[in-house]
């Protein structure tokens, strides 16, 4: 393989998938490597797909790709040892066609997207590792070096879409290291049961889906969230915590999983339920502080790699789409400007994603994993406070009402002091402002 | 006590026999310079184990490929980490 390619594309998931995608449909000759024996077979996502960022590609996905339920109702439990305080959101309006939200399954997705990646025209190669980008003699990258004999593939410009463990990056200098506070690793299961029993369990019809996102102290004190995930015939329960808070502790990433699927208010949500896959994958949440520099000579990153995950909105493969869909937009401008894919012109993606919702959205929390790392109360003494204190007014013991209140305004004060209660309001309401 | 390899038995993997995508640099270094050895608690596939004189043993048939391990190795470098070669490794039946 010699032949020179207009872009590479590196790796099939939704950010590779949105840039070659685009790319090729513009009439581009594209080359796509993936190293799983077919596109998501790498690939781990909790998974909730995002419909706008795909629909502004692929207007009709909904005809062909496979969708589990669309979202109508969102929990968010906040869970002490045996019991949670949560609020619900339902609402017919999720119910409206078109739907904003879906539960996917990712190998089944992804196969789909890079179904319609080849249908624009892109050649796609699986079972292919890039090993190191080619550089020429003024250091500009000019194609790739992959694990096959004779392996060296050159294009105008290599669009790195390679996920959170960006190994080409890291060799090639772009980036440093992740550092373990910037990454949360996030363990996961499949449960599969009869969709009757699931729709009963959660009060849904056919189509409709669930999301369920836990926090507080299943999470063991550490910086983290679970979450539960209802597909047509199967739930995804996972949880995640910051990488630099599990090097600090005993508890294994399964046992902390394990806890969380015995909580007396998840345990029967599982109930008969046939585990089939236990997956595990790192989220780059560093956020806007931790996004490296995303292009230069003949290079681009997308995706993961650039740390493109809203960790507060549990947002990530519609970014990860959105700054793939960017990336090549701008290919496509320089090609057709004729201009040269050099550091310079590139830079125009970055001011593309400077005005899309991705780096608005991580810039607004970019205090966020700051505040969370110093913070740790957020994940143990108030999680433990709130639930406590419902119990307090809703078990019935001849107390009056007015000392209960004094004594949940008490235990606050203890656990927390007035001033560090006012001074966590505060930076909470700094930090999602 | 969990099992993990109960959990890892579920999936599926494609192992490229003899040939290990991670492998511990410095034996030594883990077991007399490493103080917390986190990579046998921190792996959610359970590939590190303390040996009973202190050493780390690394059996990376049912890695995840999260890159955990690397990263949380930071204070010694000691693990060498690359992707396995085209088509090998975990194959995610849902992912």
């Amino acid at each position: 393989m010699s032949e020179k390619f207009d872009a590479i594309v590196v790796g099939a998931g939704p950010s590779g998938n949105a840039a070659a995608f685009t790319l090729a449909k513009a009439g581009l000759n594209v080359l796509q490597l993936e190293r799983g024996e077919s596109a998501g077979s790498k690939n781990v996502q909790g998974a909730i797909l995002y419909a706008d960022a795909l629909e502004r590609m692929i207007p009709d996905f909904r005809d062909s790709a496979p969708l589990e339920r669309h979202i109508i109702e969102q929990r968010m439990w906040v869970m002490d040892d045996d019991s949670f305080i949560g609020t619900h959101y339902r609402s017919e309006g999720f119910n409206k066609e078109p739907y904003n939200r879906y539960t996917i399954i990712r190998a089944q997705f992804d196969k789909w997207f890079s179904g319609k990646v080849q249908e624009a025209g892109a050649l796609l190669v699986c079972e292919t590792t890039v090993t190191s980008l080619l550089r020429d003699d003024k250091n500009r990258v000019v194609g790739v070096q992959v694990d096959r004999e004779g392996g060296t593939i050159y294009a105008d410009v290599v669009i790195l879409a390679d996920g959170v463990n960006s190994l080409l990056a890291k060799k090639a200098d772009f980036h440093p290291e992740l550092e373990p506070k910037n990454v949360a690793l996030a363990v996961k299961e499949i449960h599969f049961m009869p969709q009757e029993v699931l729709q009963e369990r959660f009060n849904i019809g056919e189509e409709e889906g669930v999301v369920i996102e836990l926090f507080g102290k299943i999470t063991n004190g550490m910086m983290g969230t679970g979450f539960l995930y209802t597909n047509k015939e199967s739930i995804a329960i996972g949880v995640g915590c910051m990488l630099s808070d599990f090097k600090d502790q005993q508890t294994t990433p399964y046992a902390l999983l394990e806890q969380l699927k015995e909580h007396p208010s998840i345990k029967p949500l599982l109930a008969g339920g046939e585990m089939k896959e236990y997956t595990a994958h790192l989220i780059p949440e560093g956020g806007y502080k931790a996004i490296p520099k995303i292009y230069g000579d003949g290079w681009m990153i997308v995706g993961d790699s650039g740390m493109f995950v809203n960790a507060v909105h549990r947002e990530g493969s519609n970014l990860a789409m959105t700054t793939g869909r960017l990336a090549a937009e701008t290919v496509i401008e320089m090609k057709t400007a004729g201009k040269d894919m050099t550091s310079a012109n590139l830079a125009e993606y970055r001011k593309k994603l400077d005005e899309s919702f991705v780096i608005k959205d991580l810039k607004k929390y970019q205090e966020m994993p700051e505040i969370f790392h110093h913070n740790r109360q957020f994940f143990t003494t108030y999680p433990e406070l709130v639930n406590r204190s419902a119990h307090n007014m809703l078990h019935v013991d001849g107390v009056d009402k007015k000392t209960k209140e004094r004594e949940i305004f008490s235990s606050f004060k203890q656990k927390r002091s007035l001033f560090g209660l006012m001074g966590d309001a505060y930076k909470l309401w700094r930090a999602f402002r | 006590m969990i099992k993990v390899e109960e959990k890892l038995f579920q999936n599926r993997y494609r192992v490229d026999a003899g040939r290990p995508h991670v492998n511990i640099r410095q034996p030594d270094v883990c077991a007399h310079e490493c103080k917390t050895q986190q990579c046998t608690v921190c792996c959610p596939a359970g590939c590190y184990t303390l040996e009973g004189n202190g050493r780390v043993v690394l059996i990376s048939d049912g890695c995840l490929e999260c890159g955990t391990c690397r990263i949380i190795c930071d204070e010694h470098r000691n693990v060498d980490w690359e992707y396995p070669r085209g088509g090998y490794g975990i194959l995610f039946k849902f992912g």
